[in-house]
């Protein structure tokens, strides 16, 4: 089992410091050619135009496609803005899932917030169900989902912060800057 | 468990989203777009940039507001903007006008000659200065979110924020290699909290996200930062007192992603245009360095 995270902007070594500490083989995602011999790929937290930017300068942008269409992908905060078909602006994304996302949704950085989610989907990886600690930081939206696409997580208000769409995985929240593995546990199951 | 906003770790967690990017110096909206077109990670907004400051001499102090909120208005990306050290009513109106990040920073004139800013006190983050880990790790103590090694800003030349970051690392590699009963007397040697030595020790990096600044100019600048081992960077002057700006700030903007790729870099460092003219750090009097400003 071998994940790669997508190293050209944000906290991408966070990832894979915490694969690591689950036993997975991480690597660093820069150029097409990296993407071989992978099992999934995380994209990090970071600034999504920064991120989309330089996917396109350096021919990376129909090699993950592809990969998305074959394998699992899972995109963090900005990571999941990018794998978004529509974000409301004029900025380069993946157009792999079928959300549609909002942007800085709750505002500005004195907004970011952390929560406890009910995360119920957790449980094959942890019995014990407890609550989801979870961070966001300047976070998005998932407005709305169509297709196979499917609800995750909301928030108490019924706003949507995570979705799953076969083997792609969307959340608003970065459960890489937190010590609990549950969540990339999910995800190397999920690309097994 | 209710929401929790302001807390440690969504201030930390912002700068970590920064990470492995470059965050430039703007002083209008239009420059503003051009950062955030070109892949700025965040863009720092204020009147002057230091070469300017340093050119023109006199006070400097917070930017005009109208101008900060002008340039959120711009773009999409994290906006900073910088308060004089200690003075905490320029960080509070920072606050208020929803800034994403203060810099209480030594490019401006400071107001206080003793303290810096509480920041623990404030729900927006904040990035301050150092140049060695004791004022690091002081200013961590204060409620700094993220650190950026001080260089000579408005310079152009690397050789400072080289010898910061160096001496940073240096001092963590030098901590982590040290004998339990050393770290006290390092600790009052240094200044520096002794609870926050230890956990620079255990985890062999400071505590917070670590940029350099000050001097930066060009691509190859950048690579070489990163690979000394900081975690992004910020550029000031170095971007909009080139030639090409637009040109520049993408080429470093690749540099930082690819830093350790020698084709990569030489491949953006082509034909970029005039860098920022620079002046060399051992022809400026001492009185006129800023890096010593923090206490």
């Amino acid at each position: 089992m071998r994940i790669g995270v997508l190293a050209l902007q944000g906290d991408f070594i966070e990832h894979i410091t915490t694969l690591k500490r689950i036993g997975v083989e991480a690597s660093e995602v820069r150029l097409p050619g990296q993407l071989e011999g992978l099992n999934g790929l995380i994209i990090p937290g970071g600034e999504s135009t920064t991120i989309g930017k330089l996917a396109v300068a350096y021919n990376l942008m129909e090699p993950l496609r592809a990969f998305a269409r074959e394998r699992a992908i899972w995109g963090t905060c900005a990571g999941a803005i990018f794998l978004s078909k529509d974000a409301h602006r004029d900025q380069p994304l993946l157009g792999v899932m079928d959300i549609v996302v909002e942007r800085n949704a709750f505002g500005r950085q004195i907004f970011s917030f952390e929560v406890d989610l009910p995360a119920p989907y957790l449980k094959p990886v942890d019995p014990s169900g407890r609550p989801y600690h979870a961070v966001f930081i300047r976070a998005p939206l998932i407005e709305a989902v169509s297709g196979s696409a499917q609800v995750l997580d909301q928030l108490p208000d019924g706003r949507i912060v995570s979705a799953l769409q076969g083997r792609l995985l969307a959340t608003s929240f970065h459960p890489e800057l937190t010590a609990d593995d549950r969540y990339h546990r999910y995800f190397v199951e999920l690309a097994r | 468990m209710e929401q929790q906003t302001g807390t440690f770790a969504v201030k930390k967690g912002l700068a970590q989203m920064l990470k492995g990017g470059v965050i430039m110096d703007v002083v209008t909206p239009e420059h503003a777009r051009i950062a955030e077109d070109a892949g700025a990670v965040a863009v720092m907004a204020l009147e002057r940039v230091p070469a300017d400051i340093r050119a023109s001499g006199g006070v400097a102090r917070m930017s005009d507001p109208e101008l900060i909120i002008q340039i959120k208005q711009a773009v999409s990306i994290p906006v900073m903007a910088k308060c004089r050290i200690g003075h905490f009513v320029e960080a509070q109106i920072l606050e208020s006008l929803e800034i994403d990040y203060i810099d209480e920073s030594e490019v401006l004139t400071p107001a206080d000659e003793s303290h810096h800013i509480n920041k623990h006190a404030f729900k927006v983050p904040f990035v301050c200065g150092c140049r060695n880990i004791g004022e690091a790790l002081r200013r961590i103590g204060e409620g700094a979110a993220m650190i950026r090694t001080k260089g000579e800003a408005g310079t152009g030349d690397v050789v400072e924020a080289v010898r910061h970051a160096r001496t940073v690392l240096g001092e963590i590699r030098r901590l982590q290699n040290m004998p339990e009963e050393e770290l006290m007397t390092f600790a009052k040697e240094n200044g520096a909290p002794y609870e926050l030595v230890l956990e620079t020790r255990q985890l062999g990096r400071l505590p917070v996200v670590n940029f350099a600044a000050g001097g930066i100019a060009t691509p190859a600048d950048a690579a070489l930062m990163m690979q000394l081992g900081v975690d992004g960077v910020f550029v000031g002057s170095g971007i909009f007192k080139s030639g090409d700006p637009a040109r520049r700030a993408a080429a470093i903007v690749k540099a930082t992603t690819h830093f350790r790729d020698a084709h990569i870099l030489a491949e953006v460092s082509r034909n970029l245009g005039e860098p920022m003219v620079g002046r060399q750090i051992s022809s400026i009097p001492q009185g006129e360095l800023i890096a010593g400003r923090g206490w």
